[in-house]
Formats: structure tokens, sequence, C-alpha cells
């Protein structure tokens, strides 16, 4: 019983990652009718703001250390952030302590206006033309992004540790009423799944009960009536690629975390992603949800040691075949319309 | 000539006398040189163009005439590079009975897969397709290189059916039971046909050009033309018709009564066989079969290879596969120090400044080049590269072709 | 191959008649005379084949490799400080090339596929004449890589390759590797575990679901086992896996108070890292402190993984803090180039290409055959890993294995890894039979 508990908190936090990539694709599909395959980068990119910032903030200039050697037998140098000279050392350290989530404030304007660039610069040339000729240009677009990434940061994992407040694991079998220790779950993990929860549920409420929201699922719904009614829906649909954006950005920011990001970490993600929204339905936000949660969870279920003793190998093929299954027994997926992508 | 309009009978020959004198048209920069890196003329690289050639000939007899974009289609590749391995390790190393074997599973698979995912269609059957092939990969990896011999025995299955990441590989003692088992030498005999070694090749020097004439290229370049062909018979045939009616409405063909079922089925089996005859193929012209072939990123290449060259026309496939590859292993083994020799006869701060401004986008940045090069053929030649081709014709014909579009003569160079 | 091969013969007919075009063989096949073997060197340079990771995960290691051989190439041509031309025993080599030939190098970017880094070696073979290729950042692309060398016929001298079946099942008589293996990688950290964490413990296996995955978990269960350790799960994750939190959970459930970590590259930066947010360096099971193991370690995955390798033990094949003359000479001249200290995958790949020059050197010849003999037995000094041996009979090196653990108080961004044992050769040798595989014959190509 314990173990499934855990392995259901794995599962959502691994399905919340999945959910806000897939929920942001699903904006971009469902809004502006788009398959953007640089999604996956824009989270890449994400996780990358938090890295840049957290360099930014210890930025440094050397001091040597008196009496040691480094191994070229020169004078050994030490690195002192400035913003140590700035505000002292122990607010310094505590500033720095704190780079992820407060990158997330670094993150929102460049992943904002990131997103406004690729919209106007490119997606906007793309709304009449082919869904394959959008998955190319967006994957070619992929493609630069990552190599730029890799240009700058190489093509090691960079580690972005969370807040030292926030290392450790929570104990949830005490609270339960198990073996003390049987049930921990990782502290930075649980704020993780609040957060994917807390944007999931922004961006529902915002569609729902605003009437910039409104309008954007009239567009969705139909496009070309809106626009007949005079509404200038290309304006909000720039605007919905930004906050899209920032969703992916967000979702990376706080993942780096969890693990090191590189540079391909959109791409591991990127085709996952698109099973999700796929097994969600097309165009569907609450599909995408409850599919990323669904796959997170059964992809926990299947690396367990019980599971695989009987199906060896389950763990490498169980989102696909799920996948397979759903899309044979539900055609559009778990929540999709009809005649949406499927010609 | 054999069966073909006047028109596909000329880009037939053009694409006959172009592979034929693939090793000269590739190669030409004299040896030596500093151009020299930009040939491609030798055999690993024209194999390869060929080979991918007939993969991307295949993609688009599904892709470009029915529409349907299979997003798992190097799975077959695969299947077909380990079909015709088991064919090495167990019958001999004839490379005619593994195309064979390869031809026939990936056809096995692809009636399996194509009846399951041609039930759904637009991006269901693509996310479909992927989650096959991604399946199969990922078995082929794991599970299925396991030891299946046992831990004392070491027999044919020591590395399971696939040999997981190294890939499955020829050993000393593999049966082979109608061929040699190992040459005098004590070495792995290499794949032949009829004791023609696909590996031998003889070299032409004219000055300071040196040309090389690969046999294993000169074979599949042959088997290239005669899917070329098929592929040509194949659109102009009234069952390519019935594909093309499924791209361009499906509801009114099922109002005419015709169950576009069956031909979508058989486009898919056509067109995994052609992938599974190119993976037994590379498995002929190099002896390894890896399950990389089979992952999302391999099945992505050949769609970009045939949008790249430009879908649903004949030739436009091939041309992307070439691109592509070229770039890989060309663009690939640039590094700074042939930057530097290039750009010597520059003064030092300027040829280090024009050499870190190319560095980017050449040797371990090739992907970088790669993606740009996408974005720009998608942005400006929605047509891919023949569309390209047919641009800058039309500018050197100038006004003549003008009047022929009039006239309704011209046609994309289907 | 040239008694089979009909259709030479008949090319070279061809060849009279073509007369004044002058059609030969390619160099790669050629049999004539004097050199009978593939790209044998004419002209007054030699060309070696660099094939190394440049794109994807192990690009950082790649570049690293490449920094090294440059270096041995500028070394080999009587450039730069020498590095460890003065501090090897053998004194073949003197500064002017490869028997007199001055060299030279190409590279190609092996992508960590099987594929690609065979088509990027055979474009140099092809394409380039190299006489040798070397490089690589994975077991599966060093054995594909190899069977191409033998097929071929020129020498491989593997880069970074950990797995028991390049030098065991797979071994090639073309084929020569520096790097120790998985089964040294047991034989060595097994005592040191036992001493540091005492022989009653539950060990906890995730092992990365492919071929140096199976070898590595083996090696180590063996030899853990030997000292009076219980293995009590094994679980096999796959190599795409990016988030481990679901394979670590269970260990929580288990009974286990140790969990090795059989995964290497990005797999051990985040499986470490997944391991250490579940608190396990601070649980306690059976009374005793949770231990977490990683059997190979590499300093740039190290950096990746940051904090969480502090107090860790694993093993690796040389690290630059080592104080023999070797290692103080590579690190000089290496440091002095690049400015930082190279890693090990660099210092197994510069040793490799100073090994092969030297093994021409005595030969006197390129001839792979040649190079091999002179590489086969051959007992060398001063390479920075004490006396090695690269023995005959499955083309592998014998050497001491460093124990290592990451440190606690690092004083720079390479500081990472303490050195607390270096394991002696003779506890680390086994019986070159026990993997199996077949080296066959060498290959010189025509």
């Amino acid at each position: 019983m314990d173990a499934i508990i855990l392995q259901i908190l794995n599962g959502l936090d691994k399905g919340s990652a999945y959910a806000l990539i897939a929920l942001g694709l699903t904006l971009i599909f469902g809004t502006l009718g788009v398959v953007n395959f640089a999604h996956g980068a824009l989270f890449m990119i994400g996780a990358f703001c938090a890295v840049t910032f957290s360099r930014l903030l210890s930025v440094s200039h050397e001091v040597a250390v008196p009496g040691e050697v480094d191994f070229l037998g020169n004078p050994m140098m030490r690195d002192v952030p400035y913003i140590y000279d700035i505000l002292g050392e122990a607010t310094g350290a505590a500033v720095i302590d704190w780079a992820v989530p407060l990158s997330i404030l670094f993150a929102i304007p460049v992943m904002i206006g990131i997103g406004f660039a690729m919209e106007r610069g490119l997606i906007k040339h793309f709304y009449k033309r082919p869904h394959a000729d959008q998955i190319l240009v967006t994957f070619g677009l992929a493609i630069v992004l990552q190599e730029v990434i890799k240009y700058f940061y190489g093509a090691n994992p960079i580690p972005t540790p969370a807040p030292s407040a926030f290392t450790g694991s929570f104990d949830f079998g005490a609270l339960l009423g198990f073996d003390p220790g049987s049930i921990i779950y990782p502290y930075w993990r649980l704020v993780y799944f609040g957060f994917a929860a807390l944007i999931i549920g922004a961006v529902f409420a915002f569609l729902q009960f605003t009437t910039f929201g409104m309008v954007v699922r009239a567009g969705m719904a139909d496009r070309e009536t809106v626009g007949l009614l005079g509404i200038n829906i290309d304006k909000r649909f720039t605007i919905m690629f930004g906050i899209a954006a920032a969703v992916a950005g967000l979702a990376g920011v706080m993942y780096t975390p969890i693990n090191s990001p590189n540079y391909h970490m959109g791409m591991d993600f990127l085709v996952l992603s698109f099973v999700v929204v796929v097994v969600g339905g097309m165009g569907s936000l609450p599909g995408a949800v409850a599919a990323g949660f669904l796959l997170g969870v059964l992809e926990s279920f299947a690396s367990m040691p019980v599971v695989l003793d009987t199906l060896p190998g389950i763990n490498q093929i169980i989102i696909y075949l799920v996948a397979i299954i759903i899309l044979l027994t539900r055609p559009r997926g778990l929540m999709g319309r009809k005649g949406v992508m499927e010609d | 000539m054999l069966g073909l309009n006047k028109q596909d009978t000329r880009l037939l020959l053009l694409v006959v006398i172009l592979t034929m004198a693939a090793p000269f048209i590739l190669n030409p920069f004299p040896e030596g040189s500093a151009m020299a890196q930009f040939n491609a003329g030798y055999p690993d690289l024209m194999q390869r163009f060929v080979i991918f050639g007939i993969f991307a000939i295949g993609f688009n007899i599904l892709f470009g005439l029915t529409g349907y974009l299979s997003f798992g289609h190097a799975a077959f590749l695969g299947i077909g590079s380990y079909a015709a391995m088991w064919m090495f390790k167990v019958l001999g190393m004839n490379v005619l009975p593994a195309l064979a074997l390869s031809v026939i599973m990936s056809g096995i698979f692809a009636v399996f897969i194509g009846y399951i995912s041609l039930r759904r269609s637009g991006i269901y059957f693509s996310i479909l397709t992927l989650a096959f092939a991604m399946m199969s990969y990922s078995l082929a990896y794991s599970v299925l290189a396991t030891d299946m011999d046992g831990p004392d025995k070491q027999g044919l299955l020591q590395k399971g059916l696939t040999g997981g990441e190294t890939g499955l590989q020829l050993t000393l003692q593999d049966p082979r039971i109608l061929g040699q088992q190992t040459t005098a030498e004590g070495n792995i005999p290499v794949p032949s046909l009829f004791g023609l070694e696909m590996r031998s090749a003889a070299e032409l020097n004219v000055g300071d050009w040196v040309f090389t004439f690969s046999a294993g290229y000169y074979f599949a370049a042959f088997v290239m033309l005669l899917s070329f062909y098929l592929s040509i018979r194949i659109f102009r045939s009234p069952f390519g018709l019935v594909l093309k009616s499924i791209k361009s409405n499906q509801q009114r063909l099922n109002y005419t009564g015709m169950n576009p079922k069956p031909y979508m089925l058989a486009a898919f089996v056509i067109s995994g066989m052609y992938a599974g005859l190119a993976g037994g193929l590379m498995a002929s012209m190099d002896p390894l079969a890896g399950p990389e072939r089979m992952f999302w990123t391999a099945s992505g290449e050949v769609v970009l290879m045939t949008i790249l060259g430009g879908v649903g026309t004949l030739i436009g496939p091939v041309l992307g596969a070439g691109a592509i590859k070229y770039m890989e292993n060309i663009l690939s083994k640039i590094n700074s120090d042939i930057l530097h020799t290039w750009f010597a006869f520059l003064p030092d701060g300027l040829e280090d400044f024009v050499v870190a401004i190319i560095y980017p986008f050449i040797g371990k940045g090739w992907h970088l080049t790669l993606g740009i090069i996408f974005m720009l053929v998608v942005i400006f030649l929605p047509g891919g590269l023949v569309q390209g081709g047919q641009k800058i014709a039309g500018m050197f014909r100038g006004k003549k072709a003008a009047d022929e579009k009039a006239d309704g003569k011209t046609t994309p160079a289907e | 191959m040239s008694k089979s091969n009909l259709t030479r013969r008949g090319l070279i007919k061809t060849g009279a008649v073509a007369g004044a075009a002058g059609l030969t063989l390619p160099t790669y096949l050629r049999a004539d005379g004097h050199s009978g073997f593939t790209n044998a060197p004419t002209g007054s340079t030699v060309t070696l084949g660099f094939n190394v990771p440049q794109s994807g995960p192990y690009a950082d290691e790649g570049a690293d490799e490449l920094r090294a051989y440059e270096l041995a190439v500028e070394h080999l041509n009587g450039g730069g400080d020498g590095g460890l031309l003065n501090t090897f025993s053998s004194k073949a080599l003197d500064g002017t090339g490869i028997l007199g030939k001055k060299v030279e190098y190409v590279t190609g970017d092996t992508q960590t596929k099987s594929d690609a880094a065979r088509a990027s070696a055979r474009s140099m073979i092809e394409k380039d004449g190299a006489i040798m290729i070397t490089g690589g950042s994975s077991s599966g692309v060093a054995v594909a890589v190899q069977a191409l060398c033998q097929e071929a016929g020129v020498i491989f001298m593997a880069g970074l390759t950990h797995s028991n079946d390049t030098t065991g099942k797979d071994k090639k008589a073309n084929g020569f590797r520096h790097f120790f293996n998985s089964y040294m990688t047991g034989a060595a950290l097994a005592p040191v575990l036992a001493n540091n964490y005492g022989t009653d413990r539950k060990a906890y296996h995730l092992t990365a679901d492919y071929n140096w995955g199976y070898t590595t978990e083996e090696a180590v269960r063996t030899s853990t086992e030997a000292m009076g350790w219980e293995t009590v799960g094994t679980v096999l994750t796959p190599l795409t896996q990016t988030d481990f939190s679901s394979y670590i959970a269970p260990v929580l459930q288990s009974d286990a108070d140790v969990l090795v970590l059989n995964h290497y590259g990005g797999n051990m930066v985040n499986s470490l890292t997944n391991a250490v947010q579940f608190g396990l360096r601070e649980r306690v099971a059976n009374g005793k402190n949770f231990e977490i193991v990683v059997p190979l370690y590499s300093r740039l995955m190290a950096k990746g993984a940051g904090e969480n390798v502090k107090g860790i033990f694993g093993s690796t094949n040389w690290h630059w803090s080592l104080q023999d003359e070797g290692s103080k000479a590579f690190v000089k001249s290496f440091g002095t180039k690049y400015g930082f200290p190279p890693s090990q995958a660099a210092h197994t790949c510069y040793v490799q290409a100073l090994l092969y020059a030297d093994a021409v050197q005595r030969a006197g010849s390129f001839n792979p055959c040649a190079v091999g003999e002179a590489l086969k037995d051959f007992s060398f000094d001063g390479m920075g890993n004490g006396p090695t041996l690269y023995r005959g009979e499955d083309h592998q090196c014998f050497k001491d294995v460093l124990v290592v653990k990451g440190k606690e108080n690092p004083t720079s961004e390479f500081d990472l890894l303490e050195i607390v044992e270096i394991t002696p050769v003779e506890q680390v040798t086994y019986d070159a039979s026990i993997f199996g595989g077949e080296l066959g014959a060498c290959n010189p190509g025509a």
C-alpha cells in the first residue's frame, strides 16, 4: 500500500511536467491551429533562464587565497560573487541560494518576449500552411534553439540546486500512520506539483472568467466568425502564444532542481508531451492535463519491481502501449473533438 | 519506353545518368586541394545517398500520395536491417537472400502496424505509428538484447535477438550454413553478391583527381533505380490515382462506393517494404544493425528528407536524402584546424575572426546549420528543393518557360 | 579477402585497358608489394582518425578527448613540452612524427550512435586515408567501430569504453583498449566498500538497461557478494529515462541499506540527484547509515551532479591529482595549453595515441599486424597509471585502478573527486578466457 501511494505521488509529479508542457502545446494548437514542435525547446530555454539567472547572481571576481596553490602551481584563486560585496556575505549567499525560485521573475518577461518574437516573426506566417510545414519549421527552430544553448552552455548537465530550505523530504509515512520513513517525498517535488496545479488552475481560470479568455475560447471554437465580429483576434493570439511560452518556461525553471538541465532536455520531453496531447485529444485542455497525469501515474506503476518481475521491459513501452490502446478504443483520445487534425 | 510517358522516361534517364556518374559528379575537386574536403565521392557516403534515397522514395509513396504522415517509418528500416543480419549470420554472406528476408519481414510488420494504425487518421495515425516504432526501439535496446542462451553457453543468442546498444554483429562463431564461416585468413567474411564483395572498389586517377568505383555502391544504385522505376509506375497507375484521391478528398471517394482502406494498407505495406529494403541494404554495405535506426529521430529524418526535397514529387525525396546525408557526413568533419588552413591567406587577426564566425556552423555545430536550412527551405520553398530547382530553371528559361506555363504544358516534375 | 575477390582482378584488367587514365586500386584496398595493408602512408605524412562524440549528450567528453589528441599530435611532431614522451618508459619516439612521417589528423562525430560512428569512421578510412581510428565515449560505439576497423584492416585504439565486452565477448585482433573495465571496477571497489561500510550489507542495484549496465551490475554484484554482501534487488532502468523517482521510491520499501547506481553520463547525474532528493543519504536502514555507490565515475559527470557526489564511492581510470611523474607531466602540458586539468577520457585518449605511435616506431612499420604484434604483451611505465601491461590474449591493459570518492570540500570546479585507494594491478587481473569471445586473426586489409 505504501508503495502504491509513493508511486501515485511520483506519477503526479511526472504528470505535472507532462501536463504543463501539454497544456502549452494545446493552448497554441487550440487557439492558433499550429503544431509547435519547438515547445520542448521553450521548456528547455525556461530551464536555462534559471541557469543564466543563478550565474548572473554569482558573477564573481577573484581573490587570491594566501598560502595555497592550484594544480599548475600558480596561487590559488577563490571566486567571490559581487553580490557579496553589495549585500554583504550572508544576504548575498541567501539570494544565491534562492536563485531558482527568484529566476521565475526573470523568466516570465524573457519567455513572453521569446513567445512574442516567435509568433510575430515566424509562426504567424504559417497559419495557412499545412501542418506538416508547421511541424518542420518549428522542428528546425527547435534544433537551432538547442544548438545555440549548447554553444553557450556546453552539453553537460548543469546542477542548479533548490534552496536549501527545500532540500530533504517530507515524511508522509508518519502522517498517514505507516512506518516513519516508508513514504517520504522530496520537498521540492511537492513544491513542483503544487506549482503545476497552481499554473494549470490559473490558466483555466483565465480562460473561463476573463473577457479575454472568453474571446480566445470563442476563437478556438470558430476563428472566422469571431474575426467577422470585428474583434482583433490576431493580437489576442499573439498574447496567447506568449502565455503558452511562459507556461512552458516556468515549467522548465521549476524543473531544474529535480534534474540538472541540459541542452537536449526539451527534445526528451517533446515526443512524450505530444503523445500526451494526442492521448488527451487534440485541442482539449482538460484532456491534455488528464492524459499527462494518467500517463505519469501509469509510467510510475510500470517501474515497480513487482510489475517488472512479471512483465520485464514493460517500463520501456508502457506509455506507447497505453497510447495505442486509448487511441484504438477512443478514436479522438480522451476528450478530443471530431474533425480536429484528422485529415 | 518501359511503359513510361516521355517526360517520365526523361526523368528516369536523368536519374540513371546521375547515379551511374555519381563517382565523378560527387568528386569535383582534385585530391589534396583545400576544397577536397567537400568531395562526397567515397563509397560509404555514396551508398548512404542511394540507400536513404530508397527509404525516402518509399516514404513518399505513403506520405506524398495519400497524405498520411507516418512518424514511425524507421521501425521498418530497423527490422529490415536485423532481418538481413540474421540471414548473414545463419545462411551466408550473399546479399540477395538477406534483402529478400528484409523485404518480407518488414512487409509482415507493416501489415500488422498498418492494419492497426490506419484505423485512425491525421495526427492520431502519426502518433500510433510513432508509438509502434518507439516500442520496437525500446524492446530492441533492452529486453530483446538480453542473453537468451543462458550464462554458460555462448551461442547465437548470447546478445539476444538484436544485440542491444552495440547492435547486431557478425561473429566468427556464426554458422553461415550455406557459405564459408570464416575466411582463409581467419576473419569474418564480408557481404557479397555471388562472390562480388560489396566492399571491393576500384580507383581511377586522372591528373590530380581520384575517382572511386565501389561495387557496393553500384549494386545499391541499381536497386535504387529499380525502386525508382517502380515508384514512377505506382504514381502513374490507377492504384496511384486512388491514393491521390484519398489525399485530396477521402469523403468524396467514400461516396463513390469505393472502400479506400485496402488501398491505404497496400500503400503502407509497399512503403514499409521499401524501408525494409533500405535497411537490408544498409546491413549489406556495413554489416551491423543498431536499434537507434528505429528511434523517433530516425523516423523524423525521413520526413525531413521528403519535405526538404519536395513532397509528392518523384525526385524530391532522393534529393532531400542526399542533402541531409551530405551535411551530416561532410559538414560535421570540418574542424577548426581545417578552417585555419583555408583562411591562412588572410592576415592573422582577420583569419581568427573569420574562423570564429564560421566555426559555430560547421564541425560539431552542423546540427545548427541543418536547423537553419530546414527553416529557410520551409519558409521560402514550401515545395522543397524541387521547387527551388524549378524556380532557378524558370529564371534561366525566362520568357520561354512562362509561355509554356501559359499553355499548361509544364507540370511539376512529379 | 584478397583471394576470393574476383572483381578486383576484373577491374584491374579494365584498368589496363583504360591505360592512359591510370586506373588503380583505391589506397585502402591497394595490395601492391611494398605495403600490403590498408591506407599505407605513401607521402611524408601519416593520417590518424579521431572519432569522438561532438554532438549528443557526451559532446563535452568528446571535446576533451579531442583536446588530448591535438596535444598528442603536437607532442609527436616535436611541439610543446613533449608531455608524456619524457616520462614514457619506451624511448622509441623522438618527436619527429611517426617513422619520420609528420602526424596529421582528421576528426569525425560519433554522435554516440553505432551507425553514425561507423559512418564517420568509414569516411575517415575511405576518404581521408586514416591508418588508425581512435576515440569514443561509450562501449556500444567502441564495439561497433572496433568491428568495423577489423573488417577494414586498420588499428582501433579504443577511447573511453568500460564494458567487459570490448575486450571480452566482442574483442577483435585489430582493437586495443587502455581504459579499465567493469570487472576491474568490481574487484577494486568491493574491498574498499567492505572496509568502509562493513561486510553485512544489503545492496539494491539500479542498472541502465543496456550491455554496459549488465556487465557492470554483474561485476559489482559478484565482487560485493564475495565480500559477504547480499543483493536484495536489481531493477533495469530505460536508457532514455530522465526522472528516476519511480525507481528510487521502491528502494525505500526494500530492506536495502546500500544503493548501487550502475549508470553513466546523464543517467548517472539524474539518478544520483534523484536518490539524494529522496533523502537516501540521511536515511538509516537496518541500524546503519544508508549509502550510495556509483561504480564508474567521470569528473565531467560529477560536475553535472554538483553537491550530490560528496562522499560517494566509485572508481575511475585516472585522475589529475595523481602525483606520479607521468600524471604530473600530462596535467602540466594539458593545463598549460587549455587552462584546466584533463579528464580521464582525455588521459586515456592521449595515452592511446602515444602507445600507437610508439608501437609503429618499434615495429618499424604501419602494417596493423606488425603494430598489433608490437602492442601485444607490451609492458610500459610512466604514463600515469604505474607499470602497465597490454595483455596479448585480449588486448586489454592491466594497471592499477583508482577508487575515488566525491570530495567534501572542493577547492575548484575541477577538484571534485579525491583518491581513496590505488588498487594494485594484481587485485584486478583476471583470466582472459572468462568472458569468451575470440580475437580472430589480425586483418591488414588489402
